[in-house]
């Protein structure tokens, strides 16, 4: 058969898989190596690759000079927060238009998703005053809020598209045997939907933990999450390499995992069910 | 009724800051001087559209959003085309080029502009100098490219995830019999593979325009829009008019063209969509 893999072909599609999901993975890897460098070694020409002094004093640095654990805390509220109060808000809308779908769902759906194309920078103005007249500048609540409705339209999609799938037949069987509402709803459909929900969850928690335009835009220090605390090494802290590795090592690790636990459901997420 | 709170929640969160935005932008009003403000009718829009840095901005915009998405697609196929053999350990493989992905906007740009592209102490310039060749000050010779190049990175993963996909699908039956009827390995990728990809591609367009026509993150902690305004896009004028100069009537301008522009594209991209999901 001229499709049977030879071995060959098993050997030299495995070389360049490897050699290039190394090349696209590196800058992070070099990244992790660099936070375990003295700031001389991390500077080094030519570059100290595996050879160098490794230490983990940059680790205690960013968390002394700067407070790391109050941003990743942040971090921690913002994405949570946003994320559990979209979904509450969610949950019932995508239930109703999945289950008892009008004429007009697909064009609420429709018109949903054309909020989130409506471009953040439309609007910074009048949420800025407003943010600042209403005292909302650099708190949790205001980022709570703003991540909350920005993202609000992709897990209101996501959601409708699992719920889709669980087929109605199911509901009226278990009718038939005399369920009521209350147990229809906590033993056939909360099981079949804990999936959908848990791939909603893990999407939107990741989009909102690496969110950049409004953190950086209505936070400064205070309600300030891991993206804006990174952002200030951007200034003359950026010559202290090893210590921004190390804070981006520990700022980034926590939702590479995450990501990677749910990279099947990332592609159906965002795209809005149009590739499964 | 159940959908009530979400609809009226997105209802308000478009249409009150969308009217403010339209409101302040007829307006002359100015955050460090705000009892000046005074109507202007059209006078911010005539200022923004013929202010020389919205067109270089609209021209950066382009330039990014193009050839990222180009990036993306072109890198994308073959990747995701290889990722679709039979390669030992696939599963780790994957996770490395979705990685980048996950790696939020501050963190990858100042990582790449430092560890990688700085021109005297950047792995870059090391590599560079090994081959004998000149070293690249990235962020002053060709600081849009800089950019594009970091986007693209982080944005490569999404692509070839899709695409990837989407191959996973694709009939093994309709490519045996292809090749049972003697057609090559290219002409089996022209004929069958690339027209199953047209819908994910299509798909990956529409997504990563909206999402690459807001680039800010990358461009605020690098360059801050400069040298000059090489780097500026529409959504990085728009920030330094209203948060740097304070200029809030010119900013609503800007963002209500800014607006007009997104959704010019997402009106096509729809319709593309549309159709394709018709067909």
């Amino acid at each position: 058969m001229a499709r049977m893999a030879t071995s060959r072909h098993v050997a030299v599609s495995t070389i360049a898989a490897w050699l290039v999901g190394f090349l696209i993975f590196f800058p992070i890897l070099w990244m992790v190596l660099a936070s375990f460098k003295t700031e001389l070694d991390a500077f080094a020409i030519p570059p100290k690759f595996l050879f160098f002094h490794w230490t983990t004093e940059n680790y205690a640095a960013v968390q002394e000079r700067s407070d790391y654990v109050h941003h990743a805390l942040n971090s921690i509220i913002v994405a949570g927060g946003s994320t559990l109060i979209a979904l509450l808000i969610a949950i019932p809308a995508a239930w109703s238009m999945a289950f008892s779908p009008t004429k007009r769902t697909k064009d609420v759906l429709l018109w949903m998703l054309s909020t989130k194309m409506m471009p953040p920078v439309g609007v910074l103005v009048p949420i800025y005053l407003i943010y600042r007249d209403f005292g909302l500048l650099d708190t949790l609540t205001g980022l709570v809020f703003i991540l909350c409705l920005g993202n609000l339209p992709i897990v209101i999609w996501m959601l409708f598209t699992y719920f889709k799938e669980i087929p109605k037949d199911i509901l009226e069987a278990a009718r038939m045997d005399g369920a009521t509402i209350s147990r229809e709803l906590v033993y056939v459909l909360t099981p079949m939907a804990v999936p959908g929900l848990a791939s909603t969850l893990l999407l939107n928690l990741i989009l909102a933990w690496n969110e950049a335009f409004w953190t950086l835009n209505l936070s400064t220090l205070q309600a300030a999450p891991l993206t804006v605390f990174i952002a200030s090494y951007s200034s003359p802290e950026g010559l202290f390499w090893a210590k921004l590795s190390a804070a981006s090592t520990l700022a980034i690790a926590p939702i590479l995992v995450l990501g990677w636990f749910s990279q099947r459901q990332l592609v159906r997420g965002l795209t809005f069910g149009a590739v499964k | 009724m159940l959908l009530t709170p979400a609809v009226a929640l997105l209802f308000i969160w478009m249409i009150v800051p969308l009217a403010l935005t339209i409101y302040f932008s007829l307006l002359r009003y100015n955050l460090l001087d705000s009892e000046s403000a005074q109507f202007v009718g059209f006078e911010n829009f005539r200022y923004f559209l013929t202010d020389p840095a919205f067109l270089a901005s609209l021209q950066n915009t382009l330039v990014l959003v193009g050839s990222v998405l180009g990036l993306t697609i072109l890198l994308g196929i073959p990747l995701a085309l290889l990722l679709d053999q039979p390669v030992i350990g696939r599963n780790i493989v994957r996770l490395m080029v979705i990685a980048p992905f996950f790696v939020m906007p501050t963190v990858s740009a100042l990582i790449w502009k430092n560890l990688l592209m700085h021109p005297v102490s950047g792995l870059f310039a090391w590599i560079a100098k090994l081959f004998g060749a000149p070293s690249i000050d990235w962020f002053n010779d060709v600081p849009l490219f800089a950019i594009i190049l970091i986007v693209s990175w982080q944005w490569l993963p999404f692509a070839t995830l899709i695409l990837l996909t989407a191959l996973q699908s694709l009939d093994e039956e309709q490519k045996e019999a292809a090749e049972m009827d003697g057609a090559g390995a290219l002409s089996t990728f022209i004929y069958i593979t690339l027209p199953h990809l047209a819908r994910p591609i299509t798909v990956v367009i529409l997504i990563e325009t909206i999402f690459l026509l807001t680039v800010f993150a990358e461009i605020f902690v690098t360059t801050g829009g400069g040298p000059g305004l090489q780097t500026t896009n529409i959504a990085f004028l728009i920030y330094s008019q209203a948060l740097i100069q304070y200029d809030v009537g010119g900013a609503s301008a800007g963002g209500l063209v800014a607006v007009v522009i997104a959704n010019i594209v997402a009106f096509f991209l729809v319709r593309i969509v549309g159709r394709n999901l018709e067909a």
